[in-house]
């Protein structure tokens, strides 16, 4: 591993990384508050610069094995806002993530984060600045709400201080921010699936990092928990500035709650922008290779997208014409503005 | 949210509100087995387990007990408190020769091999999220067990000795399950698999040896095999002691990176944990313990595998406790030693014959209670 890289060139540090550090430096202080708000403050005092994170990648070859997932890919998450990525089973979005996370290091070209190569940041200073959550993680049997959580604070911690004052705060602020202070004394592996999806999130939030990375953060949720879970990933969008990106399948979710979509297919991007924008009957047929029409949303305004298989919509125009407006009539206000 | 306009992604509203609502977040209800302490001089600060804490008072009581037991029994029985002063050196000069000499490089090899079987199962049960992972499991016992029977018939421990041929052996075992298992990282399934493999490889050539071996020579390894405390002398007990003063601390200094690796690698790193560097430490000290704990007392059957799992339901936490599983590690080879002695007091029972036996069923009790409680497996 090269994690150590305290060799890392000192002119490459960025303009908000003093400023966080002598923010974690000075930890103990009392009422601390959450972390990444205390970084956003500290960066403003410090400097006027920007808060947000910087975080993009550069001519990007992933690889697994020897087999190229991602090539020649070249990515700037937008700060502050929650991007998701979209696209086909294996067309490297998860790869893509696990990158940005440095899970993966590239085989060429570079992710950075206010400038600096991933892998020339310390682990530990990594971990208070960016923090992802994979597919699908597993407690050991257990383990309670709270020890999961405190465990979100480690990159804070050292030997002797695991339970400072800024940890107290950030795992019950976690908590609270999940609805999970209630059940904080339960073993994780008791609670049902979205309690337990609701945890793990916490312990992400503990963290207190400015970028949080989510793979599928919805999987095996049912649809109900499915939009708790990105309610709740707004609400730390919306009142901590933390810059999101998640991996998400369903498109209609994706066009609801983020603000930059990113369609990718066979490890490329094939367009990014706003939900608007992206998601087009044209983009989804080309990612997905499935026809479809675009609607609008008439809950969000967001764009809707209405598969079409082989027994729906997809036989003459007169008979999807047809279809599409009963789809019409049941939704009432959908409007179809975009068509094959 | 329900709906995502143009100013859903202008400047935000409420910058600071959550942090607010941080700082004046309530308080989880208080539970039983979480306390938090706090100082602000020095600034030292962490989670307090009472049951964790009693469990390993507890223990400590029990190990010491079994100890100066242990010291008081033999052809010239003693009494427990003159034990204990003979341990501090006052009272009469022949029970001090008896139990400074005689008895406690014994008693003193079964409290540090128990510990060191207990803790170095605890780390790789810890290291692999699976209890089946333990290094009497894997390999690296009987690899030590092969290194050292090899000394002993085909007479290679000239200048080595036990102790480094058991060093060599559970080194060289665990080098090869490690290789053999990896595969861009590695998983404890293919490590138990590939363990197990090489257990039986390094069984099998134990047998061959010994059943190849001189009369003498086999009785020799055979006695050792079972795991064997009688006739240690302070050759056996000073490298133990020597190693597990540098072993122990660094093990329970690990305990801490490992609460995130229980989490999954990806997590770990996620949470700024060097997942490879981790992987070495723990399996160099786990190897370290076991070698040297095996090279002293033998392979003692069981302990590295039932100790953290008997110290993690006792304690009730949700990873095997390194000290506490030391501890109960200890606990187990003294009491299964005594236990040998005292049943058949003519023939010196081999320790691990007991503690097969002994620790089997406690570990199946502990199994059993915990389902019908429904909680902690």
């Amino acid at each position: 591993m090269s994690a150590d890289s305290t060799s890392a060139p000192a002119g490459t540090a960025p303009a908000g990384t003093a400023a966080t550090e002598a923010v974690f430096a000075g930890a103990p202080a009392p009422a601390a508050p959450a972390a990444p708000v205390t970084e956003a403050a500290a960066g403003d005092a410090a400097d006027g610069s920007s808060p947000h994170p910087d975080l993009r990648a550069h001519g990007l070859r992933l690889a697994y094995d020897g087999k190229p997932v991602v090539d020649g890919l070249d990515l700037a998450v937008p700060p502050g806002r929650i991007t998701a990525i979209v696209g086909a089973n294996a067309c490297g979005k998860s790869t893509l993530l696990r990158a940005l996370a440095r899970l993966l290091t590239p085989r060429a070209g570079a992710v950075r984060l206010d400038g600096r190569a991933l892998q020339a940041v310390p682990a530990r200073e990594l971990a208070r600045r960016l923090g992802i959550l994979p597919q699908g993680p597993v407690a050991p049997e257990g383990l309670t709400v709270i020890d999961l959580v405190n465990r979100g604070r480690s990159p804070h911690q050292t030997w002797w201080r695991q339970w400072s004052r800024a940890d107290e705060e950030a795992v019950h602020g976690a908590l609270a921010a999940t609805g999970m202070t209630e059940l904080a004394h339960r073993p994780v592996d008791e609670l049902s699936g979205g309690q337990r999806q609701r945890a793990w999130i916490a312990m992400a939030v503990a963290q207190g990092t400015p970028v949080l990375l989510l793979d599928e953060p919805t999987t095996y949720l049912d649809l109900a928990h499915q939009i708790d879970v990105l309610d709740l990933i707004t609400d730390l969008n919306r009142s901590e500035e933390r810059t999101v990106v998640m991996v998400l399948h369903d498109l209609n979710q994706a066009c609801r709650y983020a603000d930059h979509v990113i369609a990718m297919k066979r490890g490329r991007i094939v367009a990014e922008g706003a939900p608007a924008e992206v998601i087009t009957a044209e983009t989804v047929e080309d990612v997905f290779s499935l026809r479809c029409r675009v609607g609008t949303d008439p809950v969000s305004g967001t764009p809707l997208v209405l598969p079409m298989g082989r027994h729906h919509g997809a036989a003459a125009a007169p008979e999807g014409a047809t279809a599409a407006e009963s789809a019409d009539v049941r939704l009432a206000d959908v409007r179809l503005t975009d068509g094959p | 949210m329900t709906t995502r306009t143009d100013d859903a992604v202008g400047p935000r509203a409420g910058r600071g509100t959550l942090a607010t609502e941080l700082a004046e977040s309530p308080a989880p209800p208080a539970a039983r087995g979480f306390r938090t302490y706090r100082l602000r001089v020095p600034p030292v600060s962490g989670v307090f387990r009472p049951r964790l804490v009693a469990v390993c008072g507890a223990l400590a009581a029990a190990v010491f007990l079994a100890f100066c037991w242990g010291l008081s029994f033999g052809d010239f029985p003693i009494a427990l408190p003159d034990v204990v002063r003979a341990l501090t050196g006052s009272g009469d000069p022949g029970t001090v020769l008896v139990v400074r000499e005689l008895r406690l490089p014994r008693a003193l090899v079964g409290l540090l091999a128990g510990a060191a079987f207990g803790v170095s199962g605890a780390l790789f049960q810890t290291l692999t999220r699976n209890p089946l992972a333990s290094p009497d499991m894997i390999g690296l016992t009987q690899g030590a067990g092969l290194a050292v029977v090899a000394g002993i018939v085909l007479g290679w421990d000239g200048g080595l000795g036990t102790q480094a041929l058991g060093l060599l052996g559970a080194l060289a075992a665990a080098v090869a399950v490690y290789t053999l298992a990896w595969r861009r990282g590695t998983t404890s399934y293919r490590i138990i698999l590939v363990g197990i493999g090489v257990a039986w490889i390094c069984t099998s050539a134990t047998d061959y040896l010994v059943a190849r071996g001189g009369r003498f020579q086999a009785q020799a390894a055979l006695g050792w095999l079972v795991g064997n405390l009688n006739g240690r002398t302070w050759a056996h007990v000073t490298p133990l002691a020597v190693a597990l003063g540098v072993l122990l601390p660094a093990a329970l200094l690990l305990g801490r990176v490992l609460r995130t690796l229980q989490l999954g690698d990806d997590v770990a790193r996620g949470l700024g944990t060097r997942v490879q560097a981790v992987h070495l430490a723990v399996l160099l000290t786990g190897v370290g313990l076991v070698a040297f704990g095996t090279a002293a007392a033998g392979p003692v059957a069981f302990v590295a595998l039932a100790a953290p799992q008997i110290a993690q339901r006792l304690a009730g936490t949700a990873w095997p406790p390194a000290l506490a599983a030391g501890l109960t590690g200890a606990l187990l080879v003294l009491g299964s030693d005594l236990i040998a002695r005292t049943l058949i007091p003519d023939t010196e029972l081999p320790v691990g014959i007991v503690s097969g036996v002994l620790g089997a069923p406690v570990l199946l009790w502990l199994l059993v209670r915990a389902n019908r409680a429904g909680s902690g497996g």
